[in-house]
């Protein structure tokens, strides 16, 4: 035995040494644009698109940042701040508001018996096959009165059929021990599912509230048709008018893109596992 | 009651913003309406499928948009689903520091489409000293010139598809993962036993262990590709993206309904995607079920 297993062990550790390295290759290829990105961000412009040079990490600082902030600093281009705050703002109502609405309908469709209950999730599970760009162009004619208004940008999203279902299929497993116990207290189904259900639900809570965001963050097409005016621009669209510029300030654009994904590149680094659980359990079940 | 009453807001604003302006969409298919026209909309029967599909003058673009579409959806879905079940199955191991690989990878999936554009709009920029035209220049001794990725219409589509799978794959990387973590390892160490090959594993462990999960992330992925938008949308205006050689249809249908207020044939547009949608998610629903039930 002892003279087969020899070089079985040195068989398995070459073949670590070829995964590490085929990993390491990959990964080198996929974080090379985003390497890119960051040191284009910390670079004069005029470095920026400099052939296989605009990798060097050379004269770094944060200029560009800051004239960012400076470039995008008045009524006419609109104010970075502004932009942001927007940005911040409409996902912010999204994923509270969907969190508050979806979990408690879930609820209502999952743990609770009324008449016509489940008529009424066969048509959440039907709603939920229509992708929201195929009533972006209706949508966009009922509401054209309301263009470059901030509501507008929020509240079609705040009820989502896919969180409904995402809760739906986490509040069905819990068992139905514990709302007997509620009930025997003298909880009715409102203090029960406030009480008692949402804070043992933190898990779903959690990768429903992360999904919506990063869906929310990057939100394009919508802005793109109800948004023109500056004053109530969301980020994205603003990273498509100011990469549009003439002549392209790239170290500009680099900064400001960085602006853009860092606050949900901060989400992803805190929560990562509840996002990757979330989208992996999701659709594994699906 | 209190069930109902729980379910009301959340439905109430899914069909409100959802069912109704989708129901919505059909009817304005049928009607020549423009957005800012003095006229009243008149009723146009089937005429705004009819210019769509056949007219000679408007058919063009639209059908060129559809088959944009399907090259994307052709070459990204085996792509894309192939890269990611590689990078499963190469992350699927005790590996120290396979953690940061899986981030690695993941990392582009949290980056808006609207930046992922950016950034691959230097790497691809036409001048010499884009990116990949000074690599290409630099490893073929100086033989290659400067190439216009974005902007001729032979690659213009590749290069959509590089950057799109770039930024995409790792969700699909993370699915399949899920899926391959649900295979029993006792598997694995009997097929070992039989002292079977890494290819042998693959075939008869790993496959059908993870059919369902992939056909999934399959249908899954060609339903995203099929709403493609955000980066032919920012690299057309500005970033020298060739136009007609990667509009898609919800580029067709937005440019229909925003540049030239054309409701009606925008929403006709619509209803071509969403059936093109439906199609897909009922085969899925087909090809999976069976899988999952046992």
């Amino acid at each position: 035995m002892a003279t087969t297993l020899a070089p079985h062990r040195r068989l398995r550790r070459l073949r670590r040494l070829a995964d590490y390295t085929v990993l390491s290759i990959l990964a080198f290829v996929f974080v090379l644009p985003v390497l890119y990105l960051l040191l284009g961000s910390l670079k004069p412009s005029d470095q920026v698109l400099s052939g296989l040079t605009g990798f060097l990490p050379t004269h770094l600082s944060f200029d560009n940042y800051a004239q960012v902030l400076d470039a995008l600093n008045s009524d006419s281009t609109g104010y970075f701040w502004r932009f942001m705050g927007v940005s911040l703002l409409v996902a912010f109502v999204v994923v509270t508001g969907g969190l508050f609405v979806n979990s408690m309908a879930a609820y209502g469709m999952s743990r609770l018996k009324w008449r016509g209950r489940e008529a009424v999730f066969t048509l959440v599970l039907l709603l939920m096959l229509v992708p929201f760009e195929s009533v972006a162009v209706p949508l966009f004619y009922m509401f054209n009165d309301q263009r470059n208004t901030l509501y507008i940008q929020a509240v079609p999203f705040i009820a989502n059929a896919f969180s409904i279902y995402q809760f739906h299929t986490f509040f069905r497993k819990i068992p139905p021990s514990i709302e007997e116990a509620a009930r025997l207290d003298g909880a009715g189904p409102w203090r029960t599912f406030f009480a008692i259900i949402v804070p043992m639900s933190k898990p779903v809570f959690a990768s429903v509230a992360i999904l919506t965001f990063l869906t929310q963050w990057g939100s394009f097409l919508w802005p793109v048709l109800m948004v023109s005016d500056p004053s109530v621009r969301p980020l994205p669209l603003e990273m498509s008018v100011f990469q549009g510029q003439q002549p392209p300030d790239w170290g500009q654009i680099l900064a400001f893109g960085v602006l853009l994904v860092l606050p949900v590149l901060v989400v992803f680094a805190f929560f990562q596992r509840w996002f990757v659980q979330g989208v992996a359990s999701s659709a594994v079940k699906g | 009651m209190h069930g109902l009453l729980m379910s009301t807001p959340a439905v109430a604003g899914i069909v409100a913003f959802v069912g109704v302006p989708f129901g919505y969409a059909v009817v304005l298919s049928f009607y020549n309406v423009r957005l800012g026209s003095p006229l009243a909309p008149t009723f146009f029967g089937l005429e705004q499928y009819r210019r769509l599909f056949t007219d000679p003058d408007l058919s063009g673009p639209f059908l060129r948009a559809l088959l944009n579409n399907l090259t994307f959806a052709v070459v990204v879905v085996p792509l894309q689903t192939g890269l990611a079940l590689a990078l499963a199955i190469l992350l699927n191991r005790k590996l120290k520091a396979i953690g940061l690989f899986r981030s690695l990878f993941f990392m582009p999936v949290v980056f808006p489409m609207t930046l992922v554009a950016v950034i691959w709009r230097l790497i691809l920029a036409r001048s010499d000293q884009g990116l990949l035209n000074s690599a290409l220049h630099a490893v073929s001794f100086g033989n290659w010139g400067a190439f216009d990725w974005l902007g001729d219409a032979a690659t213009a589509m590749a290069s959509i598809i590089v950057l799109s799978v770039w930024q995409g794959v790792g969700f699909q990387m993370v699915i399949l993962l899920a899926g391959l973590q649900q295979i029993p390892g006792e598997l694995y160490e009997a097929a070992e036993l039989d002292r079977a090959s890494r290819r042998q594993q693959f075939r008869h462990v790993t496959l059908p262990g993870i059919r369902g999960t992939l056909v999934f992330v399959a249908m899954l992925t060609s339903v995203l590709s099929f709403r493609v938008f955000d980066q032919v949308y920012v690299l057309i205006h500005g970033g020298g993206l060739d136009e007609d050689a990667t509009r898609t249809v919800m580029y067709q249908a937005v440019t229909t309904a925003f540049d030239q207020n054309n409701i009606g044939q925008a929403s006709a547009i619509t209803v071509v995607f969403f059936l093109i949608v439906v199609v897909l998610t009922l085969v899925q629903r087909r090809v999976v079920r069976p899988d999952n039930e046992d």
